[in-house]
């Protein structure tokens, strides 16, 4: 029996506008490929996808096939094979909010004190709002932590002296 | 005793609107036991409900016991032929189910709800139940209705305060 061929993620990104993940998944159909996981999502005002696909050829090949819809949207596609497979979900135990008046370093700062604390980030999002005059950033962490809530909570409590808010929320994947 | 075979998505059972228990016999305890055990091979089930294995009445484990953290609880429950009879305000929570393995999502439910089922003797009882046990009880009466966790998901990133 062939083995199926290795997992590509492609990712891609350009200018917002509708038809981007119509136009490319119809290609990879067209041609017989397995899709996997994906995220894509608007980051300012460029569309940003990431996609797991195999099936459809070496990353040569698939750039290959996607040229037209990349040329036709003026998009930076790049492909590269990983080392992945599907069914490897990790349910997070513990989620984290943060916000304040953006500044620089809140991501490192605080993202660093999460790791001191062994937590581990499954999932990040994160989004400025407000105005152009006065920025707010916030964040969304969802993670898992082998120590349990309370490593973190102590870990973050310093942030409130630097105007972060930080919540720590225990998370618990209700299943039945 | 053989844990019973738990029917997974995308089997049309799972859809379909289950029948009131009407008999309260040896045989409904029998299955209820049968059902517990069934749960208990599963990966931390905190409840099942009988369409899961294919038996299409309204009847439904929950226990709140099992939560990794302490919650409010009423301890193990058998509840048959439930109906929530008043709910109110609403949390967001990750849910997963015996029957769709190898995937989670988040789910909005009320926070408190009350209902009023019959126990496994037939005899009428009513719970006031709050946060993660009134979710496992939302879990498993939409079973009996059909409805699957994947039917009431909600964006990846809500983020309603848990309570």
């Amino acid at each position: 029996m062939a083995q199926p061929q290795p997992w590509l993620l492609l990712t891609l990104v350009g200018a917002d506008r509708p038809g981007i993940v119509a136009h490319i998944t119809r290609v990879l159909f067209g041609v017989g490929a397995e899709l996997g996981e994906t995220a894509m999502m608007r980051l300012g005002n460029q569309f940003a996808i990431m996609m797991m696909v195999r099936g459809a050829g070496n990353p040569e090949e698939v750039a290959g096939l996607l040229e037209s819809v990349r040329a036709d949207f003026n998009l930076k596609l790049h492909v590269d094979e990983i080392d992945a497979s599907l069914h490897q979900h990790r349910e997070p135990d513990i989620s984290v909010t943060v916000h304040s008046a953006d500044r620089s370093g809140i991501v490192a700062e605080v993202t660093a004190a999460l790791l001191e604390a062994g937590m581990n980030i499954l999932d990040l999002r994160s989004d400025v709002g407000g105005s152009a005059e006065k920025p707010i950033y916030i964040m969304q962490i969802d993670g898992e932590s082998s120590a349990g809530v309370e490593p973190i909570e102590q870990c973050v409590a310093r942030f409130a002296d630097q105007g972060l808010t930080v919540r720590v929320t225990p998370l618990e994947t209700m299943r039945g | 005793m053989e844990p019973l075979p738990i029917l997974t998505y995308p089997d049309d059972r799972l859809k379909a609107v289950c029948e009131p228990v009407e008999q309260f016999d040896p045989e409904l305890r029998e299955f209820a036991e049968h059902l517990q055990h069934t749960a208990d091979q599963g990966p931390s089930a905190v409840g099942i409900a009988a369409p899961q294995v294919g038996r299409m009445q309204r009847l439904c484990l929950v226990d709140a016991t099992r939560a990794k953290r302490p919650v409010d609880n009423h301890g193990p429950l058998v509840l048959i032929n439930p109906a929530i009879t008043n709910w109110k305000g609403f949390a967001v929570g990750r849910e997963g189910c015996l029957s769709i393995p190898d995937y989670t999502g988040k789910v909005i439910r009320a926070e408190t709800i009350e209902l009023t089922a019959q126990d496994i003797e037939g005899r009428i009882v009513t719970f006031k139940m709050k946060g993660f046990e009134a979710r496992i009880a939302q879990h498993e009466i939409d079973h009996l209705d059909g409805i699957l966790f994947l039917d009431r998901l909600v964006s990846r990133h809500a983020d309603l305060r848990e309570r």
